[in-house]
């Protein structure tokens, strides 16, 4: 009886996670003309792809216009190779980067290490938005707003999480492998690319995905960095075309197949990847 | 062995380890740091250079009502947030902790974590909405008469909180699931053999051992929950949102980019800092005197 019970609450919570991202499917697909007269058909009565390909900018302004867009350009097929660029070179510079601190914090000894690693450490209790403020004001000083290098430079070469969660790993590995090759003359350098990298590809791929989710979600910084067209992410694209869309008819299809968008990349990589990822979420072997 | 370690020289290997790390720190962490307290105390408009002002920006900020709505709602935001989503999440975690070891059910359960929070603040806008709304037809349905919006001044915070503990849910139970899955086996098994049913192993054997993996769940979610933004930015269509919904994030990016107040901006941004401060301080301290009972 209480497992039955139990059964049903646990289907209830996978239907409440996947219902709405079914409605966000069912509504891209259904034309504009009729979003009124299908707002609570669980299929649309004419099944379309028209808002993918406008949003995509696959068809003339006329066409967008007509499929029940504003006519203001828009582009998902740029923002999302954006976001892509953004995401990914975010991920794997700021992984490498943060690993080898890391396991400099871990395993060299040097004078000054502790109080280096003390400040790192502490930075995480400053919030976000703190240092946003001026980093905005630097990047428009140094004349980067609106380029990639402006976008990525903040994030690229550490956060002060990568580098603590990175050394609590390298703690956590045994250091026989190290010690042998130590013996055999093996540098500190050559150690760490040759050895303790390929050593330690999975913790590395699982925290680099992670990286890739968070900057795939950023949303202020790429807004205040990266409005223009050129440089624009999906997230800012979807708040663009959201404010150009009308105030009292927004355009919904077209917004939820470009939420579509947004949703499928993670997706993919949630299919390759899952099952690593959803391991990653151990925090009791992070002490 | 260990000898060999000692005695090799690391001092240049480490630095150069480090090179890359300091670099971004000192640019894009301690440099905005000290600038960001010296704004605060500026009167500043990205404009003009920034002018020192005293303590100025700290004495306005005491006699701005806006200021303290967007605190008393971010810390209403925060308690239905992480109330309900923490909550939800152990349920969740206990009821796959007993049923299923499934990857499949996990990974679905991750797919609003996964997808941006401006994403997730467009869905929700557009299934409340209020003439075409997908939930409030169901609420129609089930006969209940109310219309939920986020324009409502009593919904509106209520409604964001719930979003957002929709999207972290599944994320959280992931965490929890994790930590559920140290406790010993055993421990349940006996306890059945002793007649325990499945409601007292909860209380009496989940819970307990479970408390340091809950307490620092909650110190990583809290910090995060005074950081929304987004999905407030989102489902006012990109404009302004109601009084009742303008947190304390958005009142800071509002004030420096909406009307140029930087050094008033760095100063609210100070006061989050401390808040968060004190928050982690005593969490911490909560967290010290939690071990879990099984050493």
């Amino acid at each position: 009886m209480l497992k039955r019970a139990s059964w049903l609450a646990l289907i209830a919570a996978l239907a409440v996670t996947v219902f709405p991202f079914y409605w966000m499917i069912r509504t891209a697909l259904t034309p504009a003309a009729d979003l009124f007269r299908d707002s609570t058909a669980l299929w649309p009565s004419n099944p379309t792809l028209i808002n993918f390909t406008r949003v995509l900018g696959l068809v003339s302004s006329e066409e967008a216009r007509a499929a029940g867009g504003s006519g203001a350009e828009i582009d998902f097929l740029l923002y999302t190779a954006n976001s892509l660029v953004y995401s990914g070179l975010i991920a794997v510079v700021q992984t490498l980067c943060c690993a080898m601190a890391g396991y400099a914090f871990a395993r060299l000894r040097f004078p000054g290490r502790d109080l280096v690693f003390g400040v790192i450490v502490a930075a995480l209790m400053v919030p976000p938005i703190f240092t946003l403020l001026p980093n905005f004001v630097l990047v428009k000083q140094l004349g980067l707003v609106n380029t990639f290098p402006g976008l990525v430079l903040p994030s690229l070469l550490m956060t002060p999480f990568a580098v603590f969660f990175l050394r609590q790993f390298f703690l956590s590995i045994p250091r026989d492998v190290e010690e042998a090759a130590t013996l055999e003359g093996v540098g500190r350098w050559g150690m760490f690319w040759r050895i303790v990298l390929p050593m330690s590809r999975g913790p590395l791929i699982t925290i680099g995905l992670t990286t890739i989710v968070w900057s795939w979600k950023d949303y202020l910084w790429p807004l205040l960095v990266g409005k223009a067209e050129e440089t624009r992410v999906l997230t800012v694209g979807l708040g663009v075309f959201l404010q150009q869309s009308p105030n009292r008819a927004p355009d919904w299809t077209g917004l939820m197949a470009g939420s579509v968008l947004s949703v499928v990349p993670v997706l993919l990589l949630l299919v390759f990847l899952g099952r690593r990822l959803v391991q990653s979420l151990n925090f009791s072997g992070m002490k | 062995m260990q000898a060999v370690l000692r005695k090799r020289d690391d001092r240049m290997a480490g630095w150069l380890f480090l090179l890359p790390v300091i670099i971004g720190f000192l640019i894009f962490y301690a440099y905005p740091t000290v600038r960001g307290v010296w704004y605060s105390f500026t009167d500043y408009s990205l404009l003009n250079d920034p002018a020192y002002v005293g303590a100025d920006n700290y004495r306005e900020l005491v006699g701005d009502g806006q200021f303290w709505n967007a605190l008393k709602v971010t810390a209403y935001y925060v308690v239905v947030n992480i109330g309900s989503q923490t909550l939800l999440a152990l349920g969740l975690a206990a009821l796959m902790h007993r049923l299923t070891r499934s990857v499949v059910l996990r990974a679905a359960l991750l797919v609003p974590w996964l997808v941006p929070n401006v994403t997730i603040g467009l869905l929700w806008a557009w299934l409340l909405d209020p003439d075409l709304g997908f939930v409030n037809h169901l609420l129609g349905v089930v006969g209940i008469d109310t219309t939920l919006s986020f324009n409502s001044p009593t919904w509106a915070m209520p409604l964001v909180a719930l979003v957002n503990s929709w999207a972290y849910t599944g994320y959280t139970a992931l965490l929890l699931y994790a930590g559920m899955l140290q406790i010993p086996q055993g421990l349940y098994e006996s306890a059945s053999i002793d007649g325990a049913g499945e409601v007292r192993m909860f209380r009496s054997i989940t819970l307990p051992l479970l408390r340091p993996i809950i307490a620092l769940v909650l110190v990583v979610s809290l910090i995060g929950s005074f950081q929304i933004f987004d999905t407030v930015a989102v489902v006012y269509g990109g404009k302004a949102p109601i009084p009742e919904a303008r947190v304390i994030y958005y009142y800071i990016f509002q004030q420096a980019f909406t009307y140029f107040h930087m050094g008033y901006a760095a100063a609210v941004a100070m006061v989050l800092v401390l808040v968060l401060g004190v928050l982690t301080a005593v969490q911490m301290r909560m967290l010290r005197a939690s071990r879990s009972d099984l050493g």
